[in-house]
């Protein structure tokens, strides 16, 4: 496969006796929704904190746009984590104290944009998630549905190349899911960041351009062409 | 399902007289189905033999059951072709599937690839499904969300067994 956003390369985790990742590798191109699938445990979730530079592997390496993550500085994979990555998660991921306008703004504020700028850019997102309805509501307020789409609109607010989603529908019922699934992967191809979803449902990976299946901490050898 | 290929996967095992054949595939694959005719197995075997995907070893004596059968090396080939081609999505594929599965275990062959191989076949109709219900109208919705179900209910079996396979190894006798 070539141009590849971002790889791993033979990563190794594990956590005390249990071995999580097992010499797993991956290839991202950009642009592409990527469903990393397989059973509970299988360390899918893993390899995505791994290739998000949450969790460093004990061996291997994770490249992003050609740089090692692990001869970055703390400081300057930070940045990366802020600027050119988004993370949607099951649940848990938005300011409770905040509205949900001002959680999607979030991310802006902390890369300097002014106050006003960033909740013009943060409406927009709501709107084109279809929950600028609920701007001015505190996440305890609004649905599982809605937040997850909140959560999704502060992940591109920032224009990410890549968008990493962990579970992203796990907490909500099929409708829903579909909903965000929908507007979700249709905003991340318009702003073309690729996307790095784990699941272990397929109607979600249904929604991806190609599978990775995640078995006992490898990434199996077929990765399926879309 | 071909019953061909599976008495050739049967045979990877070793030869075996049609008798033993016909009951071996009762015994692994005839849950749930009546069982294999013995006009059939013979009228299988012959057309193996025909295509050189078997071949006899005589015994003295007369009769059908005094030939004993064996598999050629082309006869392997069509049973691993087989084995790692992806079945065209339809129901009641079950059947299909974990004949092919108990064989691959049977044989040394790998079932995850097997699996991993349906999953994609699975994920790529879809993939197809999902496209069409997101552009069209409701009625579109519902007709693929059906079709949807049904596939996410066999690839949801499909993941249980490849959770079981050391469990199914266990149990599968060479």
């Amino acid at each position: 496969m070539t141009d590849a956003l971002l790889t791993a390369h033979d990563l190794r985790l594990r956590f005390g006796e249990t071995t999580a990742l097992d010499g797993a590798s991956l290839r991202v191109r950009a642009g592409e929704v990527l469903a990393l699938m397989g059973p509970s445990g299988s360390g899918k979730s893993t390899l995505l904190h791994c290739l998000a530079g949450i969790l460093t592997p004990e061996s291997g390496q994770v490249t992003f746009d050609g740089d090692d993550l692990a001869a970055l500085t703390d400081a300057a994979r930070s940045a990366l984590r802020r600027t050119k990555f988004g993370f949607v998660f099951q649940f848990g991921q938005l300011v409770p104290e905040l509205t949900c306008l001002e959680n999607v703004a979030l991310p802006l504020r902390l890369c300097g944009v002014s106050r006003r700028e960033a909740r013009v850019a943060a409406a927009g997102w709501l709107e084109r998630l279809e929950v600028d309805d609920v701007a001015g509501k505190r996440p305890g307020q609004v649905s599982g549905g809605q937040g997850q789409r909140v959560a999704v609109a502060r992940a591109l607010v920032t224009r990410p190349t890549v968008i990493f989603a962990d579970e992203p529908t796990g907490a909500l019922d099929s409708l829903n899911g579909e909903r965000v699934m929908k507007l979700f992967t249709a905003a991340a191809r318009q702003t073309g960041a690729a996307v790095v979803l784990v699941t272990h449902e397929a109607r979600v990976a249904a929604y991806s351009d190609r599978e990775a299946v995640v078995r006992d901490g490898r990434v199996r050898e077929q990765e399926f062409a879309a | 399902m071909s019953v061909g290929f599976a008495l050739l996967g049967l045979l990877e095992n070793g030869p075996a007289h049609g008798y033993d054949l016909k009951r071996n595939y009762d015994e692994r694959f005839g849950a749930g189905r009546a069982p294999l005719h013995y006009g059939q197995v013979y009228s299988t075997l012959a057309r193996l033999l025909k295509h050189g995907l078997v071949e006899v070893e005589s015994e003295p004596g007369d009769g059908p059951d005094r030939k004993r059968y064996a598999i050629t090396d082309a006869g392997i080939t069509d049973v691993a072709d087989w084995l790692a081609r992806p079945e065209k999505p339809e129901p009641y594929l079950q059947s299909t599937l974990f004949t092919k599965i108990i064989l691959a275990l049977m044989t040394g062959r790998d079932a995850n690839d097997l699996l991993d191989t349906q999953r994609h076949e699975h994920l790529r109709l879809m993939r197809e499904l999902t496209r069409r219900k997101t552009d069209g109208d409701l009625a579109d919705a519902l007709i693929c969300d059906h079709a949807l179900f049904h596939l996410e209910a066999d690839l949801r079996w499909l993941e249980l067994t490849a959770a079981r396979l050391d469990q199914l190894a266990e149990g599968i006798t060479r």
